[in-house]
């Protein structure tokens, strides 16, 4: 049997199967930053959870014996079309925060066999969330400047400090921390990267509310908090590696564009002629808006050909790769444009907070505008990523940092 | 660069050392300075035809490979990095598309061979006027003594001086604007009535304006059908607008390698001039575009060669003219730029690549055109 033929078998059992068990509670709906929660999607959720999760499809690329589905990517690409195709989402790397996405990919990489059999099931299954505290207030972009410091005090580290923009820190029952353990070696030489439970005495957070009027990310504090010396994921003074691989599976994890959820929606174009109307001969009557519209479809078009043709040339490889940094910008620039033709389109109905004046879609177009501004922020920002370019793949001179 | 198969490799490979070695950019500016009226060396075609890059789309019956569409792109694109003239593009993609999609069985075994051997230069004559717009079509074509007869005139064709032949759009019925009405015909160069004259424009290439006089033609000179040639000439436009895809990939990237050389080795304020983060940050917003375009053209070639119906074929193409027209746009402008007083010698290359961009981008529809067409295509 070819791979092709392979592929259409799997795919058809997936279909079968996803129709079978996808709750109906739940078609059309996605747990989202700004969307349905988990409390209004309610048991549904937890039963499609567990299922998914017997299955191994919460992480379908990982091992079978860490909870995972032992599959190839394209059989994980084909699961999430099928889910998508039923008009059902996957919970789990939702439900997970950073946890299938970001630190399960870097504990696999790095993680010794007891970290990994104590913290890939818990991600796989989706009952363990992740937060990440990397940032702090005066190390952003600039994160190896980070100030948050770790002491050996045995068998633990003892941390103290502060983290900031730490999403999901309130909600999260762990978290991935990057620490100073040396204080003397230049700045990228003395950090470490540890893993530690949020529920303990030393670790408070506090929610930063955004302007698009949620609340999904923290101030975090570690006073004499404890991460277990079982829990340094890397070598000691060696976090900076990890890190910057778990950088780069957040920028990978980033790449696919914008999240055009339920198949049932209908097109920009068909939403942009229902809003502005059309000439006699069927053209959207705004000339100008028609032109930019085009324009971004075309960009959608060209980025959704470009990660095809990354994944094409890896043939099936789909490693981390150098390309990218083009696509989380490339998306970036997709979904922004959307989000603002979008609120363009609507006139003053996409002006709106809240209130019944306005459908809950246009309510929710607004929330997504707003938070979207946060793509190109971070997992390096765009002029980050544009750094990375030139410096990894074009091989220009460092500009950033200083000697 | 799509995941080639190894018979794709080694055709790419052999066309990047054929161009780079024998048709480079210095070798263009060998022939602008000529006088060769036909723009290209006769030399160069004759190796292409060896190499047998004419026989790319043909099936073996007819003396070609049948290698397909990305085939023929990966060999454009090497010529658009080194700005090789030559007929390639026009005969070998446009012309013997017309005969592939639309010649009856007399009409490919007539001149299906010859294309193969580059004995003909067949080339498509469409415009008639300063924009590209194919249904304005006015040319006329009337029915006299079971044949027909041509009056009218043809302007920028591609190759016009070098063509033995060319597929003719005219009006067999309706009026300049109507799809329907429009024919295509093949007319031989050297038919009476028909005349041409060189147009020197800024890329130095082979165009032509050819004027018909009463050319006088039989039945058998008709490719398609009477009246609904419409669609065939947009197929046949279509795979010249995906083969500049390619072309113009090629010239973006030569360009781009160029200013990225540049950025690493000029020094002003005592450093390299790509250690500015404003032309670092520049430069990978070039190679970004360039990479997303790329995929455009390759994506069209690709759903030529999937054997995609029409309406798909003409979205693919479309996006590919207009988005890689958009990059070669600006990246031939930053090739200047980031240059600076060197960019703008006639000595160095940089000009060519900025005059050809342009030429290169209105052929066949420009953006402006293009980003048009597909918004039709998706209904909006
Ligand atoms: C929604 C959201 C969720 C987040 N989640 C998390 C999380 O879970 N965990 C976590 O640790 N962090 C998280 N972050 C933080 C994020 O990683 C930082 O915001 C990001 O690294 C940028 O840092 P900063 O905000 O301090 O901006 P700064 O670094 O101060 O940047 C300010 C501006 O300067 C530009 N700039 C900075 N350096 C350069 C340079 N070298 N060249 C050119 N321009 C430059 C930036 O591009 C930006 O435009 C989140 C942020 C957001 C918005």
């Amino acid at each position: 049997m070819s791979q092709d033929q392979q592929l259409d078998g799997f795919r058809d059992s997936t279909r079968k199967w996803v129709a079978a068990n996808l709750p109906e509670g739940l078609k059309g709906k996605v747990l989202g930053m700004e969307g349905e929660t988990e409390t209004s999607l309610g048991a549904d959720l937890q039963t499609w959870r567990a299922l998914l999760a017997g299955k191994g499809w919460g992480a379908p690329t990982w091992p079978t014996q860490f909870g995972g589905g032992g599959l190839s990517h394209p059989e994980a690409k084909v699961i999430s079309q099928e889910i998508a195709k039923a008009g059902g989402f996957n919970p789990i790397p939702l439900l997970t925060g950073m946890g299938t996405t970001m630190v399960g990919p870097t504990v696999l990489e790095y993680g010794t066999d007891d970290q990994k059999e104590r913290h890939l099931p818990g991600i796989a299954s989706g009952e363990v969330r992740w937060c990440l505290g990397l940032s702090e207030p005066n190390a952003g972009s600039d994160l190896a400047s980070l100030a948050t410091k770790a002491t050996d005090e045995g068998d633990a580290f003892v941390l103290n400090g502060s983290k900031i923009w730490t999403s999901g820190a309130d909600i999260s029952q762990w978290c991935g921390a990057v620490v100073r353990t040396d204080n003397n070696a230049k700045k990228r030489d003395g950090i470490s990267f540890v893993m530690l439970p949020m529920a303990q005495e030393g670790v408070s957070t506090k929610p930063i509310k955004l302007i698009s009027g949620s609340s999904p990310f923290c101030e975090t504090f570690f006073d004499d908090a404890r991460a277990d010396k079982a829990d340094l994921l890397g070598d000691l003074n060696d976090g900076w590696s990890v890190v910057k691989r778990l950088l780069q599976h957040e920028r990978q994890s980033q790449t696919s564009g914008s999240r055009e959820a339920n198949t049932d929606k209908e097109t920009l174009a068909d939403t942009a002629k229902r809003y502005v109307g059309e000439d006699s001969e069927g053209r959207l009557a705004d000339a100008d808006l028609r032109v930019r519209l085009a324009n971004h479809l075309m960009d959608a078009k060209a980025h959704s050909l470009t990660v095809g043709r990354i994944t094409a040339e890896a043939r099936g490889n789909v490693e981390v790769s150098a390309a990218a940094s083009i696509l989380k910008n490339s998306a970036t620039d997709v979904t922004q444009t959307r989000s603002e033709l979008l609120l363009e389109l609507m006139g003053s109905q996409g002006l709106g907070w809240e209130g019944d004046k306005f459908s809950e879609d246009e309510l929710e177009h607004v929330r997504q505008w707003l938070w979207g501004k946060a793509i190109s922020i971070y997992g390096g920002s765009a002029e980050v990523q544009k750094n990375i370019i030139s410096k990894n793949i074009l091989g220009l001179p460092e500009t950033t940092q200083k000697g | 660069m799509a995941a080639l198969t190894e018979e794709q490799s080694m055709v790419r490979d052999q066309a990047k050392s054929w161009a780079t070695e024998q048709a480079p950019i210095g070798a263009f500016r060998k022939m602008r300075d000529s006088d060769n009226a036909e723009r290209f060396e006769p030399q160069t075609w004759q190796s292409m035809v060896e190499m047998g890059w004419t026989g790319i789309l043909v099936p073996e019956a007819f003396g070609g490979s049948d290698l397909g569409f990305l085939t023929f792109g990966v060999v454009l694109e090497e010529l658009g990095r080194q700005l090789t003239a030559s007929p390639l593009l026009a005969s070998g993609l446009v012309g013997t598309s017309a005969i592939l999609l639309g010649g009856n069985d007399a009409q490919q075994q007539a001149l299906l061979p010859r294309l193969v051997d580059g004995s003909e230069i067949l080339t498509l004559a469409v415009d008639e006027g300063p924009r590209h717009e194919p249904r304005e079509v006015a040319l006329a074509a009337t029915a006299k003594d079971g044949g027909y007869v041509l009056s009218g005139d043809k302007t920028f064709v591609l190759e016009g001086m070098a063509a033995t032949s060319f597929v003719v759009a005219a009006r067999t019925s309706g009026t300049a604007g109507d799809a329907k009405g429009i024919t295509l015909f093949v007319v031989p160069a050297g038919s009476a009535g028909l005349a041409r004259k060189a147009i020197a424009t800024m890329d130095n290439r082979g165009y032509a304006s050819v004027s018909f006089d009463a050319v006088t033609l039989g039945a058998d000179a008709v490719l398609g059908r009477v009246d609904d040639g419409f669609e065939l000439l947009e197929q046949v436009l279509d795979r010249g607008r995906a083969g500049l895809g390619a072309e113009m990939i090629g010239t973006s990237s030569q360009a781009f390698d160029m200013t990225l050389e540049y950025l690493k080795t000029r020094e002003q304020f005592g450093r390299v001039i790509g250690s500015f983060q404003a032309l670092g940050h520049r430069a990978a917003e070039l190679f970004s575009s360039i990479e997303l375009a790329r995929s455009c053209a390759e994506g069209a070639l690709q759903t030529l060669d999937a054997g995609g119906d029409a309406d798909t074929v003409a979205q693919m193409s479309s996006l590919s003219k207009c988005r890689v027209g958009d990059c070669l746009h600006r990246m031939s402008n930053q090739l200047i730029q980031i240059h600076g007083g060197i960019g703008m010698t006639d000595e160095f290359d940089a000009g060519f690549y900025l005059k050809r961009a342009r030429a290169l981008e209105a052929t066949f529809g420009n953006r402006a055109y293009h980003r048009d067409r597909y918004a039709t295509q998706l209904g909006f």
